[in-house]
């Protein structure tokens, strides 16, 4: 791989031991990859923190091992220093005001309050969500990101027209620390183009339903790029944001392009590019119908808990339970949390969503999600949940049951105690 | 039964290294990617993604052949766990090139191999003897 003077200077031991293991990372990656060269970025979205059982071995140690192992994939202990560009945390394992309702050992919580001031103290923004772009981490068009969350990944690539790959764990520690990643895959304009057409032939409206339409995505074109024609919706970051996870659950779906709504290409030959347009797999009520069954993954009614807010609710998603909810009781025998970013929650509180939300007898969450934490309710055998991607994920991580279907199924089926939903 | 039909078979093949190293072990085939995060369990080894073709096989030690990773960017962390736990297989043979496979590939720590000049799929079966020369960019197939 061709590296830079300073790249150089980096992994030659130039700026520090952190930067050189981060460089040796970054080389190691680029070279299994294939790439010819890094790429400077200044936005880094990233899992840093502690709070997992598995981590909390390594933590007795001390953090800067964590940091080394996990992030560096370096065996030797490196004082971590601050960051070298702008850096974020994404969603963590605990919620650090109902860790207890969680189930959460409150060691492990009191481990991760330690990790988030060391990762504070080395200039890490403790956003803790899997949608850095609705709390004001917003990366603007062609810019180079190095982000993992592959709900994250996709938003940013498709609905904001940065680029990015998938970044995992240990690439973003070695991009924090030398604002490099390697210049590869979707970094590069002339792999941005679409390979697949997906032609819309039935009504795609609310969230769930552009759910349902990422989930047969992903099974259609995997880790493919698809541009649409048909569609007839003009979608809200909420619809896209369900869309891209589900799309990224069920395939590894990196950038689409929708002529008319995603900037990057205003038509399709525009998404195409010089790659030939092929067949369109068509996506019809039959399709909807397949999908949609597909997601059920359950066959008892009797419910235990609804899972709301993957990824991480809006503001308007928040007033919208609140409504659903206002002067409801959820059943005693079910369980209702609902996850958003705790910037968002501070906005909930202050509206009165979050008041009427508890009233009911649900839970506001931050920082986590049950699929991150593996915490459920204890007893949980099955569940209910508005998003395709907690719905691919959760039944096998909690080894539960588990219900598809809207919000307001969702909802009305948490205050019934039974799963109402019909496949739409 | 004739002699040369109870001989096993030999097969060679050429590739690019992504991991350096060499191992031997018996094959475990997927057909289908497999995820990292939601799609494992990294104490044991196995894949546990529902209506996955391996769900519930354990992949530490073997040789894995498959397409390569899917689903979240939990990927490599997941792998990693793998390692440090000692359940990461013995080495890694994939067709399908992505960072996630890519980086779980290098914090695995196994050797590991692409761009095979043949089908993989064809001619590995689950159980067959596999040596992955990464340096070499050479796997050895002994079928059973």
């Amino acid at each position: 791989m061709r590296l830079t003077d300073h790249e150089r200077a980096m992994l030659d031991g130039g700026h520090g031991e952190a930067a050189a293991r981060a460089m040796d990372l970054l080389v190691r990656y680029g070279e299994a990859l294939g790439a010819e060269r890094l790429v400077e970025t200044r936005n880094v979205a990233g899992a840093f923190n502690a709070s997992t059982p598995s981590v909390r071995e390594i933590a007795e140690d001390s953090l800067d091992r964590v940091f080394s192992e996990l992030n560096l994939d370096s065996d030797d202990v490196i004082e971590i220093p601050h960051v070298a560009v702008p850096t974020c945390q994404l969603i963590t394992g605990i919620d650090n005001d109902n860790f207890a309702t969680q189930g959460v050992d409150p060691e492990l919580a009191d481990l991760q309050l330690r990790s988030e001031q060391y990762l504070g103290k080395r200039g890490i923004n403790l956003m803790c969500t899997c949608t850095p772009y609705q709390v004001g981490n917003v990366p603007v068009m062609g810019e180079h990101c190095a982000w993992m969350e592959s709900s994250a990944v996709i938003y940013a690539n498709s609905v904001l027209g940065a680029r990015t790959n998938v970044e995992g764990k240990e690439s973003t520690g070695a991009a924090a620390l030398t604002g490099r990643i390697p210049y590869w895959g979707l970094h590069c304009p002339e792999n941005r183009f679409a390979q697949h057409l997906i032609r819309v032939e039935t009504e795609v409206g609310d969230m769930a339903e552009w759910g349902v339409l990422g989930y047969f995505t992903g099974f259609a074109v995997e880790e493919e790029i698809p541009a649409f024609e048909g569609l007839t919706d003009q979608p809200s970051l909420v619809k896209l944001k369900h869309f891209g996870a589900a799309a990224a659950s069920s395939g590894g779906v990196e950038l689409y392009h929708m002529p008319g709504i995603t900037p990057e290409a205003a038509s399709l030959d525009a998404a195409f590019g010089p790659n030939a347009r092929p067949e369109p797999a068509v996506y019809g009520a039959a399709e909807r119908r397949r999908t949609w069954e597909r997601l059920q993954n359950a066959s008892d009614r009797k419910l235990d808990f609804v899972m709301l807010g993957c990824p991480h609710n809006s503001i308007e998603q928040m007033a919208l339970i609140a409504e659903l909810l206002d002067g409801k009781r959820i059943h005693s025998d079910t369980e209702l949390w609902v996850h958003t970013p705790r910037a968002i929650r501070q906005v909930a509180d202050r509206s009165g969503y979050t008041a009427i939300i508890e009233a009911a007898g649900g839970v506001v969450m931050s920082d986590t999600c049950p699929s991150i934490s593996r915490k459920v309710p204890a007893g949980t055998r099955v569940i209910a949940t508005d998003s395709a991607k907690q719905a691919h994920y959760l039944p096998a991580i909690a080894k539960v049951q588990g219900w598809f279907g809207s919000v307001e199924q969702c909802v009305n089926s948490a205050i019934a105690g039974e799963w109402l939903g019909v496949v739409q | 039964m004739s002699e040369a039909q109870a001989k096993p078979r030999v097969i060679t093949l050429k590739g690019r290294k992504v991991v350096g190293g060499k191992a031997t072990a018996e094959a475990l085939v997927s057909t289908q990617t497999i995820s990292g995060w939601g799609g494992i369990n990294e104490r044991e080894g196995s894949v546990i993604e529902l209506h996955h073709q391996l769900n519930g096989v354990s992949f530490a030690g073997k040789v894995l052949v498959f397409p390569g990773a899917k689903g979240s960017s939990g990927w490599s962390a997941y792998w990693h766990m793998c390692r440090l736990n000692g359940t990461a297989p013995a080495a890694m043979i994939f067709t399908r090139m992505t960072t996630k496979i890519a980086l779980g590939a290098v914090v695995s720590r196994v050797p590991t191999v692409t761009d095979l000049d043949g089908d993989v799929f064809e001619l590995i079966e689950t159980g067959d003897l596999v040596e992955v020369d990464a340096d070499a960019g050479v796997v050895t197939i002994t079928k059973r």
